[in-house]
């Protein structure tokens, strides 16, 4: 039982690992974003977009989250945040949490 | 703890990569080559600075364009209604090349060679390329609607559905109108660039007609079955603000045009206009057929959307409306933006010998302004499906505006500013 469950998280292990053989996918995703929010999250200041570049993390994770759920009203992030997954919006705000 | 490490191990190799070409000299598996991009819209410029901001200068990258500056065609139905002028639609190419280090050269490509790798350019002379990128738009299929093939009838019946001198002249058409007259824009069969474009144009000219010239109305020939986009808020807008100005008529397909009596012909019938203004069928700019890649129905280029490589020739990427579209995907600018990060991922793997991302995605927004103020959207968001190839739209998310709103007005303009930064500052 214990080498089954062994064998079945090395294999999560090497999905996973498949998964995050390209180092750029939160850069790609993040990338998605841009048009309205800016060249790596800097949007231009008078333009009225939150500009992502730096905010922590957890903030732009919490926002996604309560756009997904409809917490948060919005005009249209509730439609895009619902097209990314979770483990996607979780690369979307680290990329953004180290930009300047 | 694995994560941790990884992450360590990646700040070191950002922070090495950036020590490298600090002191000019190239990194392990860094991407370098020559990537020539053929186009400076909303697909060609995205990606040439992309190119060189993700590969921090390590590939060189040439973006061959015909007119001196970018010129763009959403926002360009706010020059026709009078809120906006061409100057305010247009930005410079400098910054691709001052801060970029993208080499623009003003010409335009006339042959393409896929089997060399190289391109032949109008002005003479040639192009070795490593990866090619074709974002050419869309070219007009005359023959569709043989009154307008002179250059002589295109100037006199304008498209203005390529931004520039068409869109200043067709406004300058409506304000030389007479009131009382009658405006009548023709929307070909989709799929067509800017689905949502003719239903904004219809509106702003109805827009400007009860400001400025309130007896004259707007008549939409729409060749197909019903509004294409947004038909909810369009038909809404029209009824509220533009009741006994616009009128629509569906399958109403021009099939060819009088020039001397401003006449558009349809299949049973005819329609003369003050001001008529044909979008005619279109296809994937020209160079794409000349350049002799796969084309699905003699009309848009075949991709892989891995890569947005050609299906039939290795080394030719294409980016945006020249595309034949993944379901439900537009053709627009904001999608061509998307497509121009997707390859330019894709060919920085391609470049260093590693395979394409396989789970890409891409997001469109379109803003459309139904008058001065009040502005409606529809959004989606698309993820690579390995089972069909394809970067199918997700189930549950994008859709339209609740109604139409100032707020989103304001978010449309911010949308502008930040999409020309995103491509060009």
């Amino acid at each position: 039982m214990k080498l089954l469950s062994a064998i079945a998280a090395l294999c999560l292990l090497a999905a996973s690992n498949a998964q995050a053989a390209d180092p750029h996918l939160g850069r790609n995703l993040a990338a998605t974003c841009a048009n309205c929010h800016g060249t790596n999250g800097n949007a231009i200041k008078s333009s009225g977009m939150d500009a992502l570049a730096g905010m922590e993390k957890a903030k732009i994770l919490q926002k996604l989250a309560d756009f997904k759920s409809g917490d948060k009203p919005a005009s249209i992030m509730h439609q895009i945040a619902k097209g990314y997954t979770d483990a996607q919006l979780d690369l979307i705000a680290g990329y953004f949490a180290g930009q300047k | 703890m694995m994560l941790m490490k990884r992450r360590d191990f990646l700040k070191v190799g950002t922070a090495g990569a950036a020590m490298a070409s600090l002191y000019g000299c190239a990194a392990g598996s860094k991407s370098s080559g020559h990537v020539v991009v053929v186009g400076g819209g909303y697909g060609g410029a995205t990606i040439a600075k992309y190119l060189r901001m993700w590969s921090e200068g390590g590939v060189q990258v040439t973006l061959i364009e015909r007119n001196p500056s970018f010129i763009s065609c959403p926002m360009s139905n706010l020059v026709i209604g009078g809120q906006k002028t061409l100057e305010d639609i247009t930005v410079s190419y400098d910054n691709l090349k001052s801060k970029w280090g993208v080499r623009v050269v003003q010409d335009e490509v006339v042959a393409v060679d896929g089997a060399k790798k190289s391109i032949t350019l109008k002005a003479g002379g040639s192009m070795s390329y490593d990866r090619l990128v074709l974002s050419p738009g869309v070219d007009f299929m005359w023959d569709e609607i043989p009154g307008l093939k002179s250059t002589e009838a295109q100037s006199k019946i304008l498209h203005a559905w390529k931004a520039g001198a068409q869109t200043v002249a067709l406004r300058r058409q409506l304000e030389s109108m007479k009131d009382g007259g009658v405006y009548a824009i023709a929307i070909p069969k989709a799929p067509y660039r800017c689905p949502p474009g003719p239903y904004e144009r219809a509106c702003l000219v109805a827009n400007y007609f009860k400001e400025s010239k309130p007896k004259s109305k707007v008549v939409i020939l729409d060749a197909n079955e019903d509004v294409t986009s947004k038909k909810g808020l369009f038909t809404k807008a029209w009824k509220d603000l533009y009741g006994g100005i616009i009128e629509y008529r569906n399958n109403s397909e021009v099939k060819d045009v009088e020039v001397a009596s401003n006449t558009a012909i349809l299949e049973f019938d005819k329609f003369k206009a003050d001001v008529l203004n044909v979008i005619p069928p279109h296809r994937a700019g020209n160079i794409a057929a000349a350049s002799g890649i796969k084309l699905i129905n003699n009309r848009w280029v075949d991709v892989n959307w891995l890569s947005m490589e050609s299906t039939s020739t290795p080394g030719i990427h294409v980016l945006g409306d020249a595309v034949f579209p993944a379901p439900t995907m537009p053709k627009s600018g904001h999608m061509a933006n998307q497509h121009g990060k997707l390859a330019a991922a894709a060919i920085l793997n391609l470049l260093a010998g590693q395979e394409p991302n396989p789970a890409p995605v891409v997001m469109n927004t379109c803003y459309s302004f139904v008058d001065a103020k009040n502005v409606i959207h529809v959004s989606s968001v698309h993820q690579y499906d390995a089972a069909t190839k394809l970067v199918q739209p997700v189930k549950g998310a994008g859709g339209v505006s609740a109604a139409r709103n100032e707020l989103e007005g304001k978010v449309a303009l911010g949308w502008a500013k930040n999409i020309w930064a995103d491509m060009l500052a």
